[in-house]
């Protein structure tokens, strides 16, 4: 059998069955909180890691998201309405930020959705009759689809588990589509692609949109998990923690983003616990990971693998036979 | 009616008059080849003709269209591929994908985020044909980085003539190949149909003067002699600004 699809199909089973083999519901709450990051990554990594485009402002996004259906809650809007109401907000921010933002590409892009990313967490803050300023929006219950309640731990687990799955396999038909091939051209050779009969502003503007989707879709799954939306959580800092996730995982990778925001998850909630200064271990994995395999996790540990594989099954013929010759003692 | 029909064409960079009332006409299956010493502003004229740059005045017809306005993108799908001196090329991707990728830049499918690429049958089916113009399909499916420089200059005339264009501008396709390379390009180049018609700038004047009928030299953005082969060679302007001796 297929080695990769065996891995993915322990990695599948692993994780429906997630709710028996954790120790607690702690435990299952952070299984949470990896998958609807993993969703935040992989919206970012349409943009880092197959447009080459690296947004510093998508924690904006993901709260705008976050905000729109704690602000359609509040106001006696029901769960399906919020949801869809976020959704589009969600994307029309993404609209506005792709429309300032692509006119420029490299640094310029950054310090363009960087810049948004900051008016955004400044609304957050300011905006008090909107967003309740440093207080927050709490949010009172969790949808209930079908009669199928979502306030348990597990409950919430398994549809979170369910749009991260629909979330990885569109990325998968993506990747694979002729839409990721120009999307990925105009990452390489925009230049090419132009000449080539492309419309690469529109290209790019289209992977914006998808982004922003996902990232929406991350925002929502994040309020309704913790019932509560703050500035905070569009800050500067959020924004880069998404993009390390993405960049130590494996940019430009389907796997990448997700194994980056079990690792940060990881770190931030679970080992914070026993290790005091968490922030400083994180921050030399990710030093080890720039040393080790600057290309990220999972294609760096791809590589080490087959380079292991390749040397394992090459020792005999290394061995010289008595009498020819060998390498210099 | 003419293929391509160039009409005092101007372009400067701040004090840098690079292109100076170029007037050019090729007609249809044409081979024309375009010289000039190093600088004369061949590569930016094609720069001019695919749209990359815009005109500070004069206009470009394409077979009597006016498209001095319309952007680079949208003229391929009017029929014009070009190649490029300075190998452009998608660099992580197999050859065969490098050509499927011009093939689709001129298909609607380019837009279809849902169906797998590998499986569009006549897409491959196409871009391998086009690989077996320029002798390259017993290795499509290398990736860029494990193929030699006179494959990847082929691999950039497989993209333009896999787009099936009417006028095909090749920027110095014989740039930097050994002398049994230079003789594969020219094979294929030989074998492109006569209803496309072919703009070469090319500085190994061996080959070239094989392939043009006629010549356009350049010298400082302007258009110094044009004829046929023999009136441009015994030229003496030519031998001024150009051949040297």
């Amino acid at each position: 059998m297929n080695p990769r699809l065996l891995a993915l199909g322990i990695a599948f089973v692993a994780l429906v069955t997630v709710p028996f083999w954790m120790p607690g519901i702690y435990y299952v709450n952070v299984a949470s909180q990896i998958l609807f990051y993993a969703i935040f990554a992989l919206g970012l990594n349409v943009l880092v890691g197959y447009a080459g485009l690296v947004s510093l402002g998508h924690a904006g996004l993901f709260g705008v998201a976050a905000y729109a259906t704690g602000f359609m809650l509040q106001s006696g809007y029901g769960h399906p309405v919020s949801i869809i109401v976020a959704l589009i907000v969600g994307i029309a921010s993404m609209a506005v930020y792709a429309v300032l933002a692509l006119r420029s590409t490299g640094i310029g892009f950054i310090m363009i959705t960087l810049a948004l990313g900051e008016i955004l967490w400044g609304l957050a803050y300011r905006w008090i009759s909107l967003t309740g300023g440093d207080n927050g929006i709490s949010l009172h219950t969790r949808p209930e689809p079908f009669g199928y309640s979502l306030a348990s731990p597990g409950t919430f687990y398994y549809t979170t588990l369910v749009v991260f799955l629909l979330s990885v396999a569109a990325m998968a038909v993506f990747v694979r589509s002729p839409f990721g091939a120009a999307l990925r051209g105009t990452r390489d050779q925009p230049r090419r692609m132009n000449a080539l009969g492309y419309h690469v502003w529109l290209i790019r503007f289209w992977a914006c949109l998808m982004s922003g989707l996902l990232t929406s879709v991350a925002g929502i799954l994040f309020v309704y998990y913790t019932q509560f939306i703050s500035p905070q959580t569009l800050a500067l800092t959020s924004s880069a923690e998404v993009l390390l996730m993405v960049i130590s995982g494996g940019a430009g990778t389907l796997l990448g983003p997700i194994v980056g925001a079990a690792l940060v998850v990881t770190v931030k909630t679970v080992v914070s616990g026993f290790i005091e200064r968490w922030n400083f271990l994180l921050g030399a994995i990710f030093v080890a990971i720039v040393i080790l395999m600057p290309e990220g996790l999972v294609p760096g540990s791809t590589r080490l693998w087959r380079l292991a594989w390749h040397q394992m099954n090459q020792k005999p013929k290394a061995v010289p036979a008595k009498g020819t010759l060998g390498p210099p003692p | 009616m003419t293929a391509l029909t160039v009409t005092g064409l101007n372009k400067s960079f701040g004090g840098l008059h690079v292109t100076r009332g170029i007037n050019l006409s090729v007609e249809p299956g044409e081979r024309r080849l375009i010289i000039g010493p190093n600088g004369a502003g061949k590569t930016t004229l094609f720069n001019l003709i695919t749209g990359e740059i815009t005109p500070d005045k004069g206009s470009i017809h394409l077979f009597g269209q006016d498209i001095t306005k319309t952007p680079s993108r949208a003229r391929p799908h009017m029929g014009m591929a070009r190649t490029y001196q300075i190998i452009t090329l998608f660099p992580r991707d197999t050859i065969i994908h490098n050509v499927s990728l011009a093939l689709l830049g001129l298909s609607p499918a380019r837009w279809n985020p849902l169906i797998d690429i590998k499986h569009q049958g006549h897409l491959v089916e196409h871009a391998r044909t086009a690989l077996e113009r320029v002798g390259l399909a017993h290795i499509a499916d290398r990736p860029l980085p494990q193929t030699s420089y006179g494959e990847r200059r082929r691999v950039e005339i497989a993209m333009a003539l896999a787009q099936n264009p009417k006028v095909l501008l090749l920027d110095e396709p014989f740039a930097g190949l050994s002398i049994d390379e230079r003789r594969d390009v020219h094979k294929c180049l030989m074998a492109i149909p006569r209803d496309v018609t072919i703009v070469m700038i090319e500085h190994n004047m061996d080959v070239a003067l094989e392939f043009a009928e006629r010549i356009t030299l350049l010298h400082f953005g302007e258009v110094i002699v044009e004829g046929n082969r023999a009136e441009v060679v015994a030229d003496p302007r030519t031998r001024e600004v150009y051949l040297g001796h």
